[in-house]
């Protein structure tokens, strides 16, 4: 069971949630920008959440389906097709063998997740299926997937193989079939210009009365340079008072990051474990995918909530997560 | 306008050491501002403790120069919760005997084709290479924390009689092991990185192993000893250690 590598498209890795505990070494989490999509996708098709999933980024692959699968899409839109017809979202997904998926151009988002049933069979590094590109390990040999790779699929779970046997009875000649049922898209709360939930950073008194208004009333922008280490923005210059230096100490995925020019970096997954640069702000979790799915030129505005407000909706978030997975192991049923 | 409070402020201590979160999953626990072994000593205190004792919810942490991080599950635990928690630990941890050191030697080829800058580190400092290699060779030098890459050490005290300024121009492409010098620190290169330090070496030691756990070999809180060996020697420990 196997898929193959027609095109890579622009950066299409193998990721999972993320390479923990290893922090303390050096080693980065890296993991999927978007875990949300990813966890959702994973289970749509009958896996664990944390299973490992394709992340595909704005200009997607073309992947050849070697045998009848189970899988799921989800995360950003960017207009999935097999042979020619369009592919629904956000649902389990029967594909025929000898099919090849095809993506044309992102229609909203940034990145999707594409899972199969059983999961892609690469060897767990320190832990993780993740693609630690630095470190060129992880993943599908520690790099994105090229034209030609093979990637294997482990056997599918137990209610898989249910949803596959139920959608294998309406495939007939067709190059899929999906359920008519979809699950999850909801829930990531995605949006072309959103307002991103931060908490104070732990150097933010050390910025100016200016700076610290400037960033919840005035947008930033996400440039070019932008990728899975972190967001480079543009907007309202961020000062801080007098000129200080912060001694290196460990930063998070959503750290706002000041660098002295003023203008601030959000990190992302492939963020270094350890920085030095003043930290203004730093994101909600349950932002995190909002994040994940904007693409350079998107606008954001940033909104204060406190470490309580901002574990509230993380709690509630995971509790919606829950009721998803039952919701979709009996509908797979 | 946001006020602090609504922002999550810093929470002062009676002793010295303050906690604040970092986002709403991470929380921090600072006991200074400076590079200095009492407040590595204090961090590793901490650390310590913590490795023996496991707090409910903790998925990991990162000790810095004068931080620790510990990274939970909001789902289990809120930061209230685990700042009280950690508080009652503090009072008690400040009589916490100092753990031992560990003392790792690291065998460096100086100069050559592996030290292509150690001519201009000893030009710059008016010393001979044979000085600078002693020099550099001498010291115990305590690694304060792990960044930058999987098992680069952040080694404090390098003499000042061999600091070098970075090169104009970063190398595209540092070597695997490579000995370098920024300034007043001295480093080690695990992987292959792009960087500006004047390269001074190379070991042939591998720092990071991913198959094995713990994946690196340096971790805070070691000394490091760099001991000089010949190109031969470099070789031969080089297949050795493979």
């Amino acid at each position: 069971m196997s898929i193959r590598v027609i095109r890579p498209g622009l950066l299409t890795t193998i990721q999972d949630l993320g390479r923990y505990g290893l922090q303390q070494f050096g080693v980065i989490v890296s993991g999927a920008m978007d875990p949300l999509a990813l966890r959702i996708s994973n289970l749509l098709v009958g896996n664990a959440p944390s299973e490992a999933a394709l992340e595909i980024t704005l200009s997607g692959p073309a992947l050849l389906f070697e045998r009848d699968a189970l899988i799921a899409i989800t995360g950003g839109d960017l207009s999935a097709v097999f042979d020619g017809q369009s592919v629904p979202l956000w649902r389990p997904i029967l594909v025929r063998q000898g099919c090849v998926l095809e993506f044309r151009s992102p229609r909203r988002g940034c990145r999707a997740y594409l899972s199969v049933a059983g999961g892609f069979d690469v060897p767990l590094v320190m832990n993780s299926h993740s693609t630690y590109l630095r470190a060129q390990l992880g993943g599908f040999n520690g790099r994105p997937l090229q034209a030609g790779d093979v990637v294997n699929f482990r056997s599918a779970s137990e209610s898989a193989t249910q949803q596959l046997r139920k959608l294998s009875e309406r495939l007939s000649e067709r190059p899929f079939v999906a359920t008519d049922w979809f699950a999850g898209l909801d829930l990531a709360e995605y949006a072309d210009d959103p307002t991103i939930r931060v908490m104070s950073g732990g150097q933010y008194d050390w910025f100016n009365k200016e700076s610290r208004e400037a960033l919840v009333s005035e947008p930033f922008r996400i440039t070019k340079q932008s990728d899975r280490m972190g967001y480079r923005l543009t907007g309202p210059t961020l000062q801080i008072i007098q000129p200080r230096e912060l001694i290196s100490e460990a930063v998070t995925m959503g750290t706002v990051q000041v660098p002295p020019e003023g203008q601030p970096i959000i990190l992302m997954a492939d963020r270094p474990t350890t920085g030095g640069y003043a930290k203004i702000a730093q994101v909600a979790t349950v932002d995190l995918p909002v994040l994940a799915q904007l693409k350079p030129g998107a606008q954001i505005r940033f909104l204060s909530i406190s470490v309580e407000e901002a574990q509230e909706l993380y709690r509630s978030r995971e509790a919606m997560i829950r009721r998803l997975e039952c919701g979709i192991a009996q509908m797979n049923l | 306008m946001p006020d602090s409070a609504r922002m999550g402020k810093s929470l002062s201590a009676p002793a010295s050491f303050q906690i604040f979160p970092l986002g709403d999953a991470a929380i921090v626990v600072k006991f200074g501002d400076s590079i200095d072994l009492e407040l590595h000593q204090r961090v590793r205190a901490l650390e310590k403790h913590l490795e023996e004792h496991s707090l409910e919810g903790m998925m990991e942490r990162v000790p810095a120069y004068a931080t620790v991080t510990i990274y939970y599950d909001p789902a289990q635990r809120s930061f209230h919760d685990i700042e009280q928690e950690l508080r009652k630990i503090l009072v008690v941890l400040a009589d916490a005997p100092e753990p031992d050191p560990r003392i790792v030697e690291v065998p460096v080829s100086y100069g050559g084709e592996f030290g292509p800058d150690l001519e201009f580190v000893a030009r710059h400092n008016s010393l001979t290479t044979d000085e600078v290699i002693q020099i550099h060779s001498a010291t115990d030098y305590l690694v304060y924390m792990i960044g930058f890459a999987p098992g680069f050490p952040y080694l404090g005290g390098m003499s000042q009689r061999i600091a070098a300024p970075r090169r104009d121009s970063p190398r595209l492409k540092i070597p695997v092991g490579s000995v370098g010098i920024a300034g007043t620190q001295t480093g080690v290169y695990p992987i292959e990185t792009p960087g500006g330090w004047q390269l001074i070496g190379r070991t042939p030691i591998e720092l990071f192993r991913p198959q094995e756990n713990p994946p690196t070999r340096l971790r805070a809180g070691d000394i490091v000893r760099f001991r000089p060996i010949t190109v031969e020697e470099f070789a031969s420990l080089r297949v050795n250690s493979q």
